[in-house]
């Protein structure tokens, strides 16, 4: 369990973290979503004592991070930027970790083939690929086989069968009851791995709420319909929560109601329907639209005048 | 690579432990022997000080006796076959800083702290193994050096004794001197957090400050001269103490001083700054 309590940290002028406040719980995935630049990894220095908070406090299973006597058997971490000598080989890296907390050399070995890592534990880590450093990250952070996982953009790197990997053992570690909250700004890994989001834009909290929630509540579902006789489906349709508009191809998106809804309307109406689709909003849509404000560089974007200036939001660095 | 698909991670490791000082300690000796820059720096120390034990007293031999008398009259038998400390520091120094930057390089200070989330026990564990890995190396080192130079210049008759006054001391002292060189270099790096920044500032006390003294008036560069940290260090390593210098244990205690003032505020700012 992680509980960040007004947790803020300023670097400068910069509000890098603002007011942030929730609760991480065990036995479920957790995503922490956000754009680049969005406070995700200060967050979690915070959360491991790294950055001392400006102001509030993060509580990792009950206790401040550092007053815990044995911190490798309560939180495994995973740090964005690689957090590993290039000039040790993956088993002396480990192995060391592990030593600090009384750790056994069985343990290091055990990490090092659960994470697949066995054919090049005695090589230097400087010649890793990124995800090998990646596997060896996840390895240090299952050492102390921990209540809370921490792991920052974890499938950075990976090839498609690691990332299928990390995201088995991502949900198996949450059905063994422990606390795993899992950065990343690629919305579309999080949908198939977190059950529950937490979503901040340049040091905010958005959301905190389950992933089925967080879709359908930043989403506007439309159904596609396509007819013999729009206009009049149309005018069947229209209601004060219902829209109706006019799409290419003959098509009519409405808004509003759901897919049995229309069906039954166009069917009493003697209408003929030639297509019912639900469009289902994706969580990279939902999140876009969510953090559109909160977005800390924009990229320019061709428009019909040509390349518009950057966006305003980002302007006070 | 192959792929492991992890339903479990079943703890072999059976109650947690407790993070200690000594498990720190163990957890840095790993370190310290898991690296080759450890290996190559110490590698380099031996092969200096050894090198110029032979060098020097073969040359000091087949050019004696001096044209200058007054070189004759100051020749210290000691100090001749152990010039390979003054490049031997080079290498114990940058080791020393590297030890603690080459983590804040690569990122593994985060994971170190990580693991002791209070810091302090890194940093004494990192000079405890530095001080006492660089102490059993060199004082062989400089033993093994002492006796090659002697035995080079036995042939005109200018060897010195270890039991002769003061040269045990010296000998020992100059594997003490390095250890201390050591200890500030991981000071420095620890402070500094950064390699360049760390190398530059420990030879820039210790080679570039004298230099800089010696351009001062002699009423101001005489008194300072003696309490600068390489002189103070260097005391202990002289057989006949310089009247301008300080004694051999008070150079010493100072050169120590000097390096405890800098592990000090080391510790100071790894407890209040940002990993």
């Amino acid at each position: 369990m992680i509980e960040a309590l007004g947790l803020t940290k300023i670097y400068g002028r910069k509000k890098a973290v603002d007011d942030l406040t929730f609760t991480v719980q065990p036995g479920v995935v957790t995503g922490f979503l956000g754009p680049n630049g969005a406070g995700k990894s200060t967050t979690m220095r915070m959360i491991l004592g790294l950055d001392a908070p400006t102001a509030g406090t993060v509580r990792v299973n009950g206790k401040l991070y550092r007053e815990h006597s044995a911190p490798l058997h309560e939180v495994g971490a995973l740090l964005e930027a690689r957090s590993i000598h290039t000039g040790r080989s993956a088993f002396n890296h480990l192995l060391a970790l592990a030593q600090t907390g009384g750790i056994s050399r069985a343990r290091v070995e055990e990490v090092i083939d659960l994470v697949g890592l066995r054919e090049v534990a005695r090589k230097r880590a400087g010649g890793f690929s990124l995800g090998m450093g990646q596997r060896l990250g996840i390895a240090s952070a299952l050492l102390g086989d921990p209540h809370t996982l921490i792991l920052d953009e974890p499938v950075n790197g990976l090839d498609p069968d690691g990332i299928r990997w990390i995201r088995n053992l991502l949900k198996s570690l949450a059905a063994e009851g422990r606390t795993v909250f899992v950065s990343s700004h690629m919305m579309s890994e999080m949908a198939q791995t977190a059950q529950h989001l937490i979503v901040i834009g340049r040091g905010r909290l958005i959301a905190d709420t389950s992933m089925e929630e967080f879709i359908a509540s930043s989403s506007h579902n439309l159904v596609r319909v396509r007819t013999t006789d729009p206009d009049n489906l149309a005018a069947v349709l229209r209601g004060p929560d219902v829209s109706v508009v006019t799409a290419a191809g003959d098509a009519l998106e409405v808004s509003g109601l759901s897919t049995d809804q229309i069906g039954i309307a166009a069917g009493r109406a003697g209408i003929t329907l030639l297509e019912l689709s639900a469009q289902k909003t994706s969580l990279e849509e939902a999140f876009m639209e969510l953090t559109k404000d909160d977005v800390e560089f924009h990229g320019a974007t061709m428009t019909n005048e040509g390349v518009s200036p950057l966006e305003t939001a980002g302007a006070d660095r | 690579m192959s792929t492991v698909t992890a339903t479990s991670t079943r703890p072999s490791a059976a109650a947690p432990k407790k993070v200690t000082q000594a498990r720190v300690l163990l957890s840095e000796w790993t370190k310290i022997r898991s690296l080759r820059s450890t290996v190559f720096s110490l590698l380099a120390a031996v092969v200096f000080i050894v090198g110029l034990s032979i060098l020097v007293p073969s040359v000091t031999v087949s050019h004696w006796p001096p044209r200058d008398l007054r070189e004759a009259a100051g020749f210290d038998p000691t100090t001749r076959t152990l010039s390979g400390i003054f490049l031997a520091q080079l290498a114990i120094g940058v080791l020393g800083v590297l030890l603690i930057t080459g983590e804040y390089a690569t990122g593994m200070i985060r994971a170190t702290f990580a693991a002791v989330p209070s810091r302090l026990p890194v940093l004494w564990a990192k000079a405890a193994v530095f001080a006492t890995v660089t102490l059993v190396l060199m004082v062989p080192t400089v033993l093994g050096a002492f006796l090659i130079g002697q035995s080079i210049l036995k042939s005109k008759h200018l060897q010195a004794n270890l039991s002769d006054p003061g040269v045990l001391r010296a000998v020992i002292g100059a594997a003490l001197f390095l250890t201390v060189v050591g200890l500030l270099g991981i000071g420095l790096g620890a402070l500094l957090r950064n390699t360049a920044a760390g190398i530059s500032t420990l030879f820039g006390l210790l080679f570039v400050l004298p230099i800089i003294v010696r351009f001062l008036p002699s009423s101001w560069s005489d008194p300072i001269n003696k309490y600068l940290p390489s002189n103070a260090g260097e005391a202990i390593t002289r057989v006949h103490t310089d009247p301008a210098a300080l004694a051999p244990w008070t150079g010493f205690g100072l050169f120590c001083a000097y390096a405890l003032v800098v592990l000090v505020a080391a510790a100071i700012s790894l407890r209040r700054r940002d990993a």
